[in-house]
């Protein structure tokens, strides 16, 4: 084996390239053209290093590196297999698209602070590689705490009070949930079941009761705040108030899928599906992920706010994945898994368009957005298959994930499952289609002094173009996800 | 050096006090300073070579004047013991060289070598105590760090530190004044003064028909408990911290509570734990009640605080309450939980107390309000402070973290759930406290007074980035904490009746 590029090297240098970033870039500070050349380098080699693993993982490999053992038994470790994979690429990918989408963004509405922004970016990214790879829960944990701290500063990045409150709201939930509950539930699983590492077929199969396992599953789901289950789910709205690149890739894909990408590893690799199926614990956690998915999409209804209906939205298609956990059925586990990727391309391309449309009209409520598809036909050509990702129509990805965890939820008859998914397949049809209607059939607004816009800045377009152009391609060639989505349970 | 070897224990006491006597006949600063660092830095290595003999070769017994136990003094140094000698000194190695500068700023001119000469007797004192293995020794070396403290705490330029000074001395002899009587009590039942000696003439017979043993336990409880600030006998500490020079706030958070501490765990398990089992007797029961108060109460106190050093006081007494919590939990996980807390909590909280030192350097205040936006005037302060904050969290990365996991692996160990809620919750309260501070550090914007303010000089930045990057070390590599402190509480519990 040449000892240079194994994959258990190139699992490591993925984990670490883009905190490598994160310190060179203050260094190019005085000049920010090499400041965000630094950036894009940085994100194109994590990108291609994730590439590079995508190869070994499909072939079986699962290439794994024990960094240091803190505590005995409690290890800093990495571990690559299919579900990890697959949330890295997409992690990986999307952070391509979304530094060209950055720059764009941040030069044009002259925001301050663009340094830290990068940093904290780079950091941020590195916090989400950390915990797609994580070997054991201490390892994610680590990370998972890692992600929120580095996130903190870009969502209170315009420094006003509502930026400072909804900072608080942020710190406050994902760091008071995660060690209020998350971290008595990781240490139990300790004291139970004796390891943390993640194991197909779980490791706490067949060592506590059904109490116990309740209790435990409870505390992970409602301690993994970053999932937004309802009533947790206050901070995600509140940390729209930072830029729109922050909303599009930290809490659209990286920040919240970081969070359901935990509550799917923790299902299968802690618990163990047949486990959790056995012990009957399907019906509360699909009733949780049910309301979750129904409310918040009644919410989104009344949202005028474009970022702030986008956020509910998500808050409503995490729980999706939580609701194809739920269901305990391989197919809906498959399922979630793609929908983790699907959503990820949509509501990156529906955050960026809401981003291109503030930089190029300064709108940012649904009811201004009259007309603007003739100003900005690209940006909302984007928005609207983001929009019909949403709803699971065909030819998008989220056709796909939906699809799948609703076969699941068939199969295994939980009726409530089937409803849910059809009830709030309409509501988002609700709230996503008359933004579209507006936009590309009613008039625009004839108040003499508009502003005359056209479109975005290029880097901008360009990205929403992108990731729009992605989301339809993974409906059309979704090989690779779907790989990885069924290898997940094997091994 | 074979000359020497033998002599460490005492070698590790007369140093500083000798270093005291010649520091206050300097009289100048510089002069007294350079005996203070230069007896600061020896300390680590006769304390790293103790503890280093001891893993190698178990305790060490020391004889004072060649006397054998029980009529002579004996010195004894075990695992708990050098690991605890080695935490005290190093703290006092690495702020020293802090002190310079800052006690400069905050001590007048004539009573700079008072000072260093106060702090050498206090550090004989605290490493006594530790060396020590007889009850009314540490008592002498209680009140030689006492007494020597209480001028530190005095000496600071707020006039206010008088009156917290002398509410100090009130408190902490009455302390010194109970643990007295339980060692009093002691002594008539057994007729020694070693400690092992009084745990092997203690029998278990006494448990159940000597009022007596309960008393002594029950006086030396109460002292102790005032030295080291366990709730609620805590009411000294916020002001003694918040009204002493800086310096002497970070030094004494980090070692003079510890050192009480280590006192309490002495008595709880190598004398009364070995004689009978106290865990029949209430006492632990009230400890984790009180602990938990601590971890609770002075946290939400600690909300409300409008000075940074006070806000870092009352911190303090809830992270004592962690510790102690440790401590009356008293099995494997638990006690060393209790134990790495000291040195996790001694090493953050100096840094804190550093942080809040070199912020006082430079515009002469740590009011809450004043310090808006110094984040971006003092970047590297501010981000070791931010460091050592999280470690006050307990985020997984840092020192914190780790205390927190076995506490709460020693209350699942016994089944309490409702403990581990509570450990978790105050550390939720601690989020809070933190996250006011450094939201007005580094989100607010910097006002007109601190617009000249910038990180200190290297010999004050040093010693607190040290210590910052101590809490991530000790977060991520625990064989010098966890693993020292875990084969100390097996020694110590393999001895429990």
């Amino acid at each position: 084996m040449t000892a240079a590029l194994s994959n258990e090297n190139l699992a490591v240098m993925t984990v670490l390239t883009p905190f490598a970033g994160a310190l060179l870039i203050p260094l190019f500070r005085r000049s920010p053209n090499l400041r965000e050349t630094v950036t894009l380098v940085t994100a194109g080699t994590l990108c291609l290093l994730t590439i590079g693993l995508l190869g070994p993982v499909l072939d079986g490999a699962r290439p794994e590196m024990q960094i240091l053992r803190v505590v005995p038994g409690l290890d800093l470790a990495f571990k690559v297999e299919p579900l990890g994979m697959l949330f890295a690429l997409v992690a990986a990918s999307l952070w391509v698209v979304n530094s060209i989408y950055s720059i764009g963004y941040m030069r044009a509405n002259d925001e301050p602070r663009q340094t830290t922004f990068y940093v904290c970016f780079a950091v941020a990214l590195g916090s989400t590689i950390g915990i797609a790879f994580a070997k054991n829960l201490f390892t994610l944990f680590l990370f998972y705490e890692a992600l929120t701290l580095s996130t903190y500063p870009l969502v209170t990045h315009k420094r006003n009070e509502e930026a400072v409150r909804a900072g608080r709201l942020y710190l406050l939930l994902l760091l008071g949930t995660s060690l209020l509950l998350l971290l008595p539930a990781i240490i139990a699983t300790w004291a139970i079941a004796g390891t943390l590492d993640f194991t197909p077929g779980g490791i706490l199969a067949g060592k506590a009761g059904v109490p116990v396992i309740a209790v435990l599953l409870a505390l992970y789901v409602f301690g993994i705040g970053k999932a937004a289950v309802m009533p947790l789910h206050f901070w995600l709205p509140a940390a729209m108030v930072a830029p729109t690149p922050v909303s599009a890739l930290l809490h659209a894909v990286a920040v919240v899928k970081a969070g359901v990408f935990t509550v799917v590893k923790v299902a299968v690799f802690v618990f163990g599906v047949d486990n959790l199926s056995s012990l009957g614990q399907s019906a509360w956690l699909t009733a949780v992920a049910g309301t979750t998915v129904i409310a918040a999409s009644i919410v989104a209804l009344r949202q005028d706010n474009l970022k702030r209906r986008l956020a509910y939205s998500t808050i409503s298609q995490l729980s999706y994945v939580v609701l194809g956990v739920a269901i305990l059925a391989p197919i809906s586990l498959t399922g979630a898994a793609m929908h983790i990727a699907a959503h990820a391309f949509s509501k990156i391309t529906l955050f960026f368009a809401a981003g291109s449309i503030y930089t190029a009209a300064h709108l940012t409520e649904v009811s201004q957005l009259d007309g603007i598809g003739r100003r900005m036909p690209w940006t909302m050509a984007a928005f609207t298959i983001g929009a019909l990702g949403m709803i699971g129509i065909p030819p998008t990805a989220g056709f796909l994930g939906k699809w799948f965890i609703l076969t699941g939820a068939m199969q295994t008859a939980n009726w409530l499952a089937v409803s849910v998914i059809i009830v709030s397949t309409l509501l988002n049809a609700g709230y996503f289609l008359p933004i579209v209607f507006r936009a590309f059939f009613r008039e625009p607004p004839d108040d003499g002094h508009g502003p005359a816009h056209g479109e975005a800045p290029w880097p901008m377009v360009l990205a929403l173009t992108t990731t729009a152009a992605g989301s339809m391609l993974m409906f059309f060639l979704p090989g690779i996800p779907y790989a990885l989505a069924t290898l997940m349970m094997g091994r | 050096m074979n000359a020497v070897w033998p002599h460490l224990p005492i070698l590790q006491v007369v140093v500083p006090l000798i270093g005291a006597v010649l520091a206050g006949f300097l009289r100048r600063a510089g002069p007294a300073f350079a005996v203070a660092l230069a007896v600061s830095w020896l300390m680590p290595l006769i304390a790293g070579a103790m503890l280093w003999q001891v893993l190698a070769s178990g305790p060490i017994s020391y004889h004072i004047g060649s006397w054998p136990p029980p009529w002579g003094i004996e010195y004894r140094v075990d695992v708990l013991g050098g690991f605890m000698l080695l935490l005290v000194s190093t703290v006092g190695a690495v702020i020293m060289p802090f002190a310079r500068r800052s006690v400069a700023f905050e001590v007048e001119d004539g009573q700079q070598a008072w000072f260093y000469c106060m702090y050498l007797l206090c550090l004989t004192g605290l490493l006594g105590i530790v060396t020590t293995g007889d009850a009314f020794n540490a008592f002498v070396f209680l009140e030689v760090s006492s007494l020597s403290t209480y001028v530190l705490v005095a000496l600071g330029r707020d006039r206010r530190a008088l009156l917290a000074a002398f509410q100090y001395l009130i408190m902490g002899t009455i302390g010194a004044t109970f643990y007295i009587i339980g060692v009093g009590l002691l002594y008539l039942l057994t007729g020694s003064l070693n400690m092992a000696d009084i745990a092997a003439r203690l029998g278990p017979e006494w448990a159940g028909h000597s009022r007596a043993i309960v008393a002594a336990l029950a006086f030396i409880t109460v002292g102790v408990s005032l030295k080291l600030a366990l709730f609620p006998l805590h009411a000294w500490l916020p002001n003694a911290y918040a009204y002493a020079p800086s310096w002497v706030t970070a030094f004494l958070s980090a070692t003079a509570t510890k050192v009480a501490i280590y006192l309490l765990v002495r008595f709880f398990f190598s004398i009364f734990g070995v004689a009978i089992d106290f865990r029949e007797l209430p006492v632990t029961d009230i400890v984790i009640a009180l602990s938990i108060a601590a971890m609770f109460v002075a946290s939400v106190i600690a909300v409300f605080q409008t000075d940074l050093k006070r806000m870092l006081a009352y911190s303090s007494v809830a992270q004592i309450g962690y510790i102690t919590l440790g401590i009356g939990l008293a099995n494997q996980a638990g006690l060393t939980g209790g134990l790495v807390h000291i040195v996790n909590h001694a090493l953050m909280k100096a840094a804190l107390f550093l942080a809040a030192g070199a912020i006082f350097f430079r515009i002469g205040t740590v009011r809450l309000s004043d310090l808006a936006g110094i984040g971006r005037k003092m970047p590297l302060t501010m981000t070791a402070f931010t460091v050592a904050c999280f470690g006050l969290v307990g985020t997984p990365g840092t020192s914190g973290f780790i205390s927190k996991w076995f506490l709460v692996l020693g209350a699942l160990d016994k089944g309490w759930w409702v403990p581990v809620f509570l450990i978790v919750g105050s550390s939720l309260i601690a989020l809070v406290y933190v996250g006011r501070v450094l939201e007005v550090v580094w989100l607010r914007e910097p006002s007109a007074a601190i617009a000249n303010a910038s990180d200190p000089p290297l010999s004050m930045l040093l010693p607190l980035v040290v210590l910052a990057a101590a809490t991530i070390y000790f977060g991520l590599d625990t064989q010098w904490t966890a693993g020292i402190a875990g084969t100390a509480v097996k020694n110590l519990l393999g001895g429990l009746r």
